[in-house]
């Protein structure tokens, strides 16, 4: 293969295993091999290497840092909920946990490169180390000097250290206003449909051959490879589908190599999978047992709907719908009794001839949420505390939003966060006509 | 207490701990209930058996909802032992497909006030048969990601964990140099090593111990159950960003979710992208919806006669009304039976006797005088008066002892009403919860509630399910009498023995008209030769002549056996009907066992803060009983307190008002409750303690929402309400 990584400074056995487990991303782990140099050497301060999920970052990076045994500490920008975290797990991994002990409460960053600095002339490293930062599009949340830091922190340490930064968003997105070093970039490309066909059948299962596998994995991806790329979920779907896919195999009702009957067979079962299984409508647990059961009859997440509400909470979500999409001048057409006619023309306002509906919800005060509410419902309420509960709890089922802040406590604001078929269906079982209500379909 | 803050505002001071500790509870239950009670010398015995009453009611539901719970529990446990043995025996399958959070998405309605105790019992559950890690987390104390992670540590480690924040607090108290101990941050890989170091220990405790291999191997590696209560309220990035972390974790730490879903499956699609979605395993446990719950409830607490208290018509409604139209909530519908039960043992003297059989003989034996010149003065007993001769009464009115025995009967009586109107009331739904369009109500508490008001019988609705049940063919009319029969089978009072043996008699009629009927088919034949005639005719005139009589002959023609045999078994339940559901109102003495208050329970289950304020500020005299304040006609007298008067005078004006008028008319009228001239020396200048207190006044307006400043004139305010006198 032309792939086969050479690199000086590094044993050609090592490199030859990182090959093994690096199908179809040879150029890019040569390009990175090149980038780092030889153990010894100093590296480039900091690479940004992005490209889609599942394109075999983080995937090649910790095969060549855990193969070729260079010190180094992945860490995930999601669990660092703050920098002292991330300080800590770097020290920790570089020098042990006196070292990160050694952290005052809340550091800052100044504290941090003092103590590295200060282990490293203890402990100067014979190697490069590196600082591997997975999703790193959540640094730009992190504190304004993070980034900038970290980008060129073997100027700041005075160390061998280069950081790898992970991510699926571009560098252009990251760079801050004050500007900052320039890392070097590093592209991973989507896989295409031959290299994900190879990656996949790599994975094969002992028990079966080689090319029954691979024609699997090729009808699999002739049904998904319109929907779904990511190479994580197909290796998934893959396991999931192939206990049907041998059914015939192992009954003896079909031979391996009967390509066609195969697909015959399992052609719908993987339809059925991408409506369900792949949206995860539908565990893959309970998946694998329909298998067993053949009840085919299994009704998705997305399937339940229904809500049960109180009455009033009812009346209520219907009035702060109609709040909602209807504008605030047209409550007298609908809700006073003797309003006249009043034509829709007269209401329409020029900007007004697009539908409330592609709007979306607007905000509507709490009286004008009552008002609305004591006329829809029919018989006589009383403004009982329960009511006024009610509306807080449809806000805590986020069936109402609260707009306003949480401080206002005088006339606070909602929006209404229900579609219009759930609505719909709520005040058919109150024997309400919604839609005569609502000034889009008037 | 203080603040330093100025800003106008709430501040909540929670009594510290040790407070709570030192003070004790010097006054009891007891003398908190004896307090202000009717006819206090009762007041002991009554209390007593309010608490046995509740006690039991407290067990009963407790027992009800293990019951109710028991099926979804059981098959959530079932889920969670599968997800950890899978984990476990890892084939080719599973090591290949992603590895996925098992999620239980446990659906339980919109009655929130009622998970608690399902969560409660479900870690419980938890904890015994499948893990001792279960965390559950409310949302309200997870408003990050780091007091998530904290709280969850926190749970499942048993200990404190440092937070920044508080350790800032106690360095300062203390001044340590530097920190000794090693600080546990929050993150998962602090509890993945608790995990290691946890599970380590245990399984080699376990091999000394030496136990069987297989249960080693299923408690070695027990998974770690995190409970978000209510996932609608969780802030969707906090949980995102938790399970990305989680999932990275997973080879080392087998853990668990269950969400507590009070609306929609489909919320956890609203709320994880796909990206997050795809690392979960979800599946789906649907609990029993609350009206079944609560048709369950009240079943076993209200349709029997092992309670004693029972509650009336108007009582049961606005419980019911709460239940349905507000919170769809079991537990407060329990909580307002308790209310009930404590309000009827407190303000009924006569309440001794609501007990069962045997006891409240006894204590109508040791009744004082005044309890039965109480009993004299019930209406129902009244009633009951009126209907005997002259010497009878006499006699009742002045001897004790004679009015003791009578009142045995009476209770007896009682008793006897309640043990048979409950198997008949549920008979009688049994044969009408089926006809179409339910004239008397789908629910058997709907029927409950109508028996409770009025003499059923003579509702129109009673009419027309008779009618129907008249027209029920002869398959489904007699499974609906052999369920009645199943209903009456148990009962053990001799009316209803007897009823079940006469409806015995009638099914056994009706088999063997089945029989027969097999035996001789011969009506149908003598219907169908006149249709013969009737081919042979071809003149209009005769035609119309003949189907005239065809009518005529059908309506007098004898009725089949089996309709005779129906007729007569619905004038069976009709007699049932009415000898035995007639309302509690029409027994004597029912004023024992039935609460009846039902604007006490609406005021304190469904409060209605506008209408109080509106209460207190124009007429005072309701909650501040001073005789001086007594007015007639809606007036409100000068001697009210200043808010009374300016809220009264501001009703007077219009949508703004002028704030010098308003004064002015505040300070004549106050000044004539002095008794002073509005204005003895006619400078027109106000008095200045007069001025503050108007202020006051109309400040605290403002506070209630009354008036508000207004931008469009300086010296007015706005009104917000409508209306005037």
């Amino acid at each position: 293969m032309e792939g086969l990584l050479e690199h000086p400074g590094y044993d050609g056995e090592k490199l030859r295993r990182v090959s093994e487990q690096l199908p179809c991303r040879e150029v890019q782990a040569g390009m990175l091999l090149s980038l780092m140099g030889e153990p010894q050497q100093y590296c480039y301060p900091s690479l940004f290497i992005y490209g889609h999920r599942a394109s075999g970052k983080s995937h090649v990076v910790n095969v060549l840092m855990k193969e070729l045994e260079l010190p180094h500490v992945t860490v995930s920008c999601v669990e660092c909920v703050s920098s002292a975290l991330l300080f800590e797990q770097v020290l920790l991994s570089f020098f042990g946990c006196d070292a990160a002990s050694l952290l005052p409460r809340s550091p800052s960053l100044s504290d941090f490169v003092r103590i590295y600095k200060q282990r490293t002339s203890e402990f100067p490293s014979k190697q490069t180390r590196y600082i591997v930062m997975e999703q790193a599009e959540l640094l730009r949340d992190a504190s304004v000097n993070l980034l900038p830091a970290l980008l060129r922190l073997q100027e700041l340490v005075e160390d061998n250290v280069s950081v790898i930064l992970l991510s699926e968003i571009v560098w252009d997105k990251f760079r801050p206003n004050t500007g900052c070093f320039e890392p070097l970039l590093l592209h991973f490309p989507d896989y295409s449909k031959a290299e994900l066909l190879q990656i996949l059948s790599a994975g094969r299962n002992s028990s079966y051959s080689a090319e029954f596998y691979s024609s699997y994995i090729n009808i699999l991806l002739g049904v998904f490879y319109t929907v779904c790329r990511d190479l994580r979920e197909l290796q998934h779907l893959a396991a999931l589908n192939f206990s049907k896919f041998c059914e015939p195999v192992a009954e003896g009702k079909v031979k391996e190599t009967e390509t066609h009957k195969l697909w015959k067979n399992i052609e719908p079962h993987l339809k059925k999978a991408m409506q369900t299984v792949y949206l995860r409508e539908v565990s893959s647990l309970q998946w694998e047992q329909m298998d067993e059961h053949e009840t085919g009859a299994l009704r998705g997440l997305s399937a339940h709907t229904h809500v049960e509400l109180p009455y009033y909470s009812k009346f209520l979500l219907i009035a702060a719908y109609l709040a909602s999409y209807n504008p605030a001048r047209t409550d007298k057409r609908f809700f006073v009794k003797h309003h006249g006619k009043i034509k829709k023309t007269n209401f329409l306002k020029k900007n007004e001839k697009t539908s409330n509906h592609l709007l979306g919800p607007k905000p509507f005060p709490l009286d004008r949420l009552l008002a609305i509410f004591y006329s829809v419902v029919d018989s006589r309420v009383a403004p009982t505390a329960s009511i006024f509960s009610q509306i807080s709890s449809l806000v805590t089922l986020q069936l109402l939003t609260l707009v306003s802040h949480d401080d206002q406590l005088d006339s606070p604001k909602y929006k209404c966060a229900v579609s219009l078929d759930f609505i719909s269906a709520i005040s058919r079982t109150v024997n309400f006509d919604i839609v005569k209500y609502l000034y889009d379909f008037l | 207490m203080a603040t330093s803050s100025f800003s106008r505002g709430c501040f909540v001071f929670k009594p510290s701990a040790k407070k709570k500790k030192k003070k004790k509870t010097t006054v009891d239950l007891e003398s908190y209930f004896t307090d202000g009670c009717e006819g206090a010398e009762s007041s002991e015995t009554r209390f007593k058996l309010c608490l046995d009453l509740w006690n039991k009611i407290k067990t009963e539901t407790e027992d009800l909802q293990d019951e109710l719970n028991r099926n979804i529990l059981d098959s959530l446990l079932q889920f969670t032992r599968k997800c950890s043995s899978t984990r476990r025996h890892g084939n080719w399958a599973s090591q290949m497909r992603a590895s996925e959070i098992p999620t239980a998405a446990l659906v339980l309605g919109v009655n929130v006030p009622d998970h608690d105790i399902t969560f409660q019992s479900l870690s419980e559950l938890l904890r015994c048969s499948v893990t001792p890690h279960v965390a559950s987390l409310q949302a309200k104390e997870c408003g990050a990601l780091k007091h998530l992670m904290k709280r969850v540590l926190e749970r499942l480690m048993d200990a404190v964990v440092d937070d920044e924040e508080e350790e800032e607090e106690k360095e300062e108290v203390q001044h340590s140099g530097a920190p000794l101990h090693k600080s546990v941050h929050c993150s998962l890989r602090a509890l993945c090593d608790w995990y290691s170091s946890k599970t380590k220990k245990s399984s080699c405790s376990s091999s000394g111990k030496k136990r069987s291999s297989s249960a080693v191997d299923e408690h070695q590696q027990p998974p770690v159950v995190i409970i978000f209560k209510d996932l609608e309220a969780f802030n969707p990035k906090v949980l995102q960003d938790f399970i990305l972390i989680c999932s990275r974790y997973l080879d080392r730490l087998p853990l668990m979710f269950i969400f507590g879903i009070a609306t929609s499956p489909s919320t956890v699609q609203r709320m994880l992208p796909h990206s997050v979605s795809s690392l979960l395993c979800i599946e789906l446990f649907q609990s029993l919806s609350c009206t079944q719950h609560l048709t369950t409830v009240i079943d076993k607490l209200i349709l029997t006669h092992s309670f004693p208290f029972k509650l009336n018509g108007k009582v049961m409604q606005v419980l019911v009304s709460i239940f349905l139209y507000h919170d769809f909530s079991v537990r407060n519908f329990i909580k307002g039976l308790q209310l009930a039960l404590l309000e009827h043992f407190h303000s009924q003297p006569l309440s001794s006797l609501c007990c069962r059989k045997k006891e409240a003989q006894i204590q109508l034996q040791q009744l004082s005088a005044g309890d039965l010149d109480r009993i004299r003065q019930l209406p129902s007993f009244n009633r009951f008066l009126k209907e005997q001769d002259q010497q009878e009464q006499d006699n009742l009115q002045t001897d004790d002892t004679y009015l003791k025995e009578v009142c045995q009967k009476l209770l007896k009586g009682l008793h006897k009403y309640h043990k048979n109107y409950y198997p008949v009331l549920r008979c009688l739904h049994t044969l009408t919860s089926s006809l179409p369009r339910y004239p008397l109500g789908k629910q058997i508490r709907e029927l409950h509630l109508i028996c409770l008001e009025k003499n059923v019988w003579e509702s129109e609705e009673y009419q027309s399910a008779m009618k129907l049940l008249k027209m029920l063919a002869k398959d489904e009319l007699i499974s609906l009498l052999q369920k009645c029969a199943e209903v009456l089978q148990p009962v053990k009072s001799k009316k209803m023995k007897n009823a079940f043996v006469q409806l015995e008699e009638l099914l056994d009629k009706f088999k063997q008209l089945n029989a027969a009927a097999e035996l001789a088919p011969s009506v149908e034949e003598k219907l169908t030769c006149p249709v013969k005639n009737l081919q042979k005719k071809t003149d209009l005139f005769q035609l119309q002549k003949t189907l005239l009589e065809m009518n005529e002959s059908r309506r007098a023609k004898r009725m089949s056996p089996f309709e005779v045999l129906r007729n007569e078994a619905m004038e069976f339940v009709d007699g049932l009907v009415k000898n035995h559901l007639s309302p509690p109102e029409s027994k004597p003495l029912y004023e024992v066992c039935y609460y009846s208050s039902s604007a006490t329970v609406r005021r304190h289950l469904n409060a209605t803060p506008r209408t109080s304020i509106q209460a207190a500020l124009s007429s005072p005299y309701c909650y501040i009983q001073n005789d001086s304040l007594k007015s007639e006609d809606g007036s409100v007298s000068n001697a009210a307190p200043d808010i009374c008067i300016a809220h009264k005078l501001h009703l007077e004006c219009g949508r703004l008002i002028n704030l010098y008028d308003w004064l002015e008319a505040y300070s004549t009228v106050v000044s004539a409750a002095e008794g002073n001239d509005p204005d003895p020396d006619g400078s027109g200048k106000m008095d200045e303690v007069k001025h503050a207190r108007f202020i006051r006044a109309v400040s605290e307006l403002e506070f209630l929402g009354f008036i508000k400043a207004t931008k469009k004139k300086t010296d007015h305010v706005a009104r917000l309400t409508w209306g005037g006198c």
